[in-house]
């Protein structure tokens, strides 16, 4: 204890210990919201701003500048930091749901004309898309699913098959590679992917165009993002399961596959979900690989096929017309609801499979 | 939340003990064999790229780096890069300096701030975002987004005019320009971002949460201290694959970006180009040389993402060590 | 600085479930007190209403008073967080920030406070370690993790973090409950020393914990299965151990249930 005699500034740092504070009350962020949207609004029509995204702007900077101050008048720094930091959470919150609540809405409003029986039963053979509002979309649907099932098929096994590599039994240098080049891989743009398989199958190998062409680029896509998720779904699995189960004789593998996967699968499929739902909607490899068809192709391993996203672009780009974007949104509200299905039944299937559902 | 392990786990083992090795290594090596081919996937990427770059590179009467022009298919053949490289940069950045934040705040909003009732619902309702195809992206983008733009970017040229990026030297055209494109490509990497860095908070263990409340902290010390310490690799981890995803964007970037190729500072102005846009534009017409030219540039956008990636990794990397017995 | 606790029919609610039910007590200055009964009885949720932790959990609230000598923590314009700081809080598993070194650990505190002078903190370092006999074991690695320290290390650096803020009464949350004896051992000898300066507060699993540290104990128990907590006796430790005036504790003491 020889070190104590140096200590001279023993001096207490004089926290206060009063329990009260002046607050604001509890309905004075809503008010300040709701004034500084009123204010911004009369700001934004006085000026006769036209774009309502100016609006938005100026009330959410209002509400900041407000929350703030106001707060830092009657409840001091710390608690005006503390409000400040809410509004801006709360403010980001709206920024999420503006965007969504209007690709949704404008989604719906300018597809659902288009939908009708005809639509999603017919392909584009024989129609003169530039003069015509007829034709459909059947043809890019069955392309898309088969696309998606066969890259699904490659790469969802081989992701986490990887993944309880990784977490399993990953030590050493093979591992660190593999878990570089996995987050390197998600990085891997799509078309670079459509390049490669371009470049390998079609060129070097001599393939043709074909729905299977695409499945591969599209599979090497999904592959990282099943890896990871997968990954990080294993690693929550405690690993007192682990050892539960080893005490009791049972060997790795089994273990791996009895208690840990299980344990996980709700978060596997959701990971494998996300990954899914982003393959369904990926557009330049399919453009490069399975090349596009006004008719109905259901062979994904011979010649060229449709696919949901590559007929929206076509329609918008090649058509550009009103008959074209017609069918684009026609298809585009499709896609979504496709991709959203997919999503509520891999949720549906997450939630069923852990009976105590996590968090 | 743990299940504990099936009640009958104890005789199956007994009885299956004998083949417990093979199957050990049955697995073992079938799970190795997953994670190297992946390495081999990446491997010939990469030698795929490169040896028809080298093809395309050999003919090239330009200079690949500076040359502004992208005519692989001329009698004269010239391309360079100069363009996409910094369209896809600067589109890339100012998604970042968008939807990086905001993402934080919205899984902050989701993990810690929302009433539960409105948490778990909207968590959802931004998962389903990130499900929302690019091509939908491009097509709301060019549609929608572009003419309510046009407000704003007047706005920003009358104000914000002096900064000479913020400068429109053309008024009255479409924003068909690179802040647009950032600002979709911002809207389409908020999901992926918000969602792993929302798991990542909720990951957050109450024990330290507690600790900084017990110590008089308020909420937003609480999460400064205990939240975003413990989640910084997250928001790391979750920003890169943003990164990754607005680096590569393609349909949404060709929908929505004016296809004049040009450099130009003055980010409102339309046109500009990207590595991933250029490639989907040009591809179709392209000649045997035009495609390996391609190839060349998608072997740099290639190259890039590797470099972005590969140094966020490392950032974890180091942090990981640095909070050492946390994980 | 220590003060004195007055609480008054104080009832804890998570969401519409009643934890513990009109609980009343007073709780001396400068010494400790025990809180004892079996699993469940809301021994830890009322610990935690006397710093407003409670109502960190969603959906919780409470009902009744709680005196600061003579100050209600529940009063319309008190703040939490400034109730935080004078009631001051150790957790049953040792939880210093992951990310934080020794040092940054034990002022984290002070800087919310807005105290930023380094020869404050220095000398707070000391004091606070030393309050927490952990400074001879860390004064030369105060710069490394607090994570690195082992079990007791680290309830020990949690003290020190509490009382760094120099709060008038820690509550404890069966402090021991995750140590080794030895580990233990040292941290009741802690309390023994702090009690000098703070009114502490301790929730133990362990009766002979009770009886080597605190000058009064409360015990609680259920009032029925699904039926909320509550105080059944509170007193001097020795009368609590020897002669309780209720027959329930003596039966839970003897070991007769819980």
């Amino acid at each position: 204890m020889s070190s104590t005699a140096t200590i001279t500034d023993a001096t207490p740092p004089q926290l206060g210990h009063r329990l009260t504070a002046a607050r604001l009350p509890r309905w004075a962020p809503a008010a300040t919201a709701a004034a500084s949207i009123a204010v911004g609004c009369g700001i934004g029509a006085a000026a006769g701003l036209e774009s309502h995204v100016q609006w938005g702007l100026i009330s959410a900077l209002l509400f900041l500048v407000v929350s703030y101050t106001l707060s830092a008048s009657v409840e001091g720094r710390r608690q005006a930091r503390d409000r400040f930091a809410t509004s801006l959470v709360w403010v980001s919150f709206v920024c999420a749901v503006v965007p969504l609540v209007s690709l949704t809405f404008y989604t719906v409003q300018q597809g659902i004309d288009a939908i009708s029986p005809e639509f999603l039963t017919h392909s584009m053979k024989g129609v003169v898309a530039t003069l015509s509002p007829d034709g459909g979309i059947y043809h890019a649907i069955i392309g898309t699913i088969e696309q998606v099932l066969l890259a699904t098929l490659i790469a969802a096994p081989i992701g986490l098959l990887t993944a309880v590599y990784l977490v399993e039994y990953g030590r050493g240098r093979l591992a660190s590679a593999v878990t570089f080049f996995v987050d390197v891989m998600t990085g891997v743009p799509s078309v670079v992917a459509g390049l490669f398989i371009l470049s390998l199958w079609n060129i070097a190998l001599g393939f043709e165009y074909s729905g299977f062409s695409g499945s591969l680029a599209l599979a090497i896509l999904m592959m990282p993002v099943v890896v990871r998720s997968t990954e990080e779904m294993l690693k929550l699995v405690p690993n007192e399961l682990r050892e539960a189960s080893y005490a009791l004789g049972v060997p790795r593998w089994k273990t791996i596959l009895r208690i840990v996967i299980p344990t996980a699968i709700g978060g596997i499929t959701t990971g494998v979900m996300l990954a899914v739902a982003r393959i369904t909607g990926e557009t330049a490899p399919v453009m490069m690989l399975v090349f596009g068809a006004d008719f109905i192709n259901s062979d994904p391993f011979n010649g060229p096929q449709q696919s949901l996203p590559l007929y929206i672009w076509q329609q918008y780009s090649q058509i550009n017309n009103d008959f074209g974007y017609q069918r684009a949104w026609g298809a585009a509200l499709v896609l979504i609801a496709f991709v959203m299905g997919l999503n509520l039944v891999a949720r549906a299937i997450a939630r069923w499979r852990s009976p105590k559902g996590g968090h | 939340m743990t299940s504990a392990p099936p009640a009958d786990a104890r005789g199956r083992a007994r009885r299956s003990r004998g083949d417990s090795r093979r199957g050990d290594n049955v697995f073992f090596n079938l799970s190795r064999g997953s994670g190297v081919l992946l390495l081999v996937v990446m491997a010939a990427i990469a030698g795929f790229l490169a040896y028809r770059s080298l093809l395309a590179l050999g003919k090239n009467e330009g200079n690949f780096l500076t040359t502004f022009e992208w005519t692989p298919d001329a009698t004269k053949p010239v391309f360079g890069i100069a363009v996409l490289t910094f369209g896809t940069l600067v589109s890339a950045f100012i998604a970042m300096v968008i939807a990086v934040p905001i993402a934080v705040g919205i899984a902050l909003f989701i993990s810690h701030y929302a009433p539960r009732r409105i948490a778990q619902p909207f968590a959802y309702l931004v998962d389903l975002l990130a499900a929302v195809p690019s091509i939908v992206y491009g097509l709301w983008g060019v549609l929608f987004l572009v003419p309510h733009m046009d407000g704003l970017t007047s706005w920003m040229d009358q104000y914000l005019g002096w900064t000479y990026v913020f400068d429109q030297s053309s008024t009255g055209v479409p924003p068909r320009n690179l802040f647009t494109v950032g600002i979709l490509l911002a809207i389409m990497v908020l999901p992926i971002i918000t969602a792993v860095t929302r798991e990542v908070f909720r990951q957050v263990p109450r024990m330290h949460e507690e600790a900084a409340l017990a110590l008089g902290a308020t909420r937003w010390e609480m999460i400064r201290t205990a939240v975003l310490p413990f989640g910084r690799p997250g928001i790391i981890s979750a920003s890169m694959l943003g990164l990754g995803r607005a680096l590569g964007e393609t349909i949404a970037v060709a929908t929505v970006l004016s296809t004049n190729s040009v450099l130009s500072l003055h980010l409102l102005d339309p046109g500009g180009g990207t590595f991933a846009q250029n490639i989907a534009l040009k591809f179709s017409e392209a000649q045997p040389l035009g495609r390996d030219a391609l190839m060349a540039s998608g072997l740099v956008l290639f190259v890039i993402t590797l470099l972005v990636n590969g140094a966020a990794r490392m950032i974890i990397a180091r942090r990981k060590e640095y909070s050492g017995a946390a994980a | 600085m220590a003060k004195r606790i007055d609480v008054s029919g104080l009832s804890a609610f998570y969401g519409s479930t009643r934890a513990i039910d009109d609980i009343s007590m007073t709780i001396e200055p400068r010494s400790v007190t025990a809180f004892i009964g079996p699993s469940g009885c809301g021994k830890s949720t009322f610990l935690r209403t006397l710093n407003r932790m409670h109502e960190v959990i969603p959906g919780a609230r409470v009902e009744g008073k709680v005196l600061l000598d003579d100050e209600n923590l529940y009063g319309a314009s008190v703040d939490p967080v400034a109730v935080r700081r004078s009631v001051g809080m150790v957790f049953q598993r040792p939880n210093p920030f992951p990310t934080m070194s020794i040092y940054d650990n034990v002022v984290a505190g002070l800087k919310l406070a807005g105290v930023k002078k380094k020869s404050v903190l220095d000398g707070v370092v000391e004091r606070s370690l030393q309050g927490a006999n952990l400074w001879n074991e860390v004064k030369d690695r105060l710069n490394k993790p607090g994570a690195g320290l082992s079990g007791g290390q680290q309830q020990r650096l949690c003290i020190a973090r509490a009382i760094a803020v120099e709060p008038e009464v820690l509550l404890m949350d069966e402090p021991c409950s995750a140590l080794d004896p030895i580990s233990t051992l040292a941290i009741e000898d802690l309390i023994g020393e702090l009690k000098a300066q703070f009114t502490i507060v301790i929730v133990t699993h362990n009766m002979q914990q009770a009886a080597r540290v605190s000058d009064r104990t409360a015990f609680f128990n259920l009032a029925g299965v699904g039926q909320p907590g509550k105080l059944i006796e509170l007193d001097d430790t020795q009368r609590i151990f020897s002669n309780p005036s209720v027959q329930a504790t003596e039966d839970y003491i003897s070991g007769r249930f819980g």
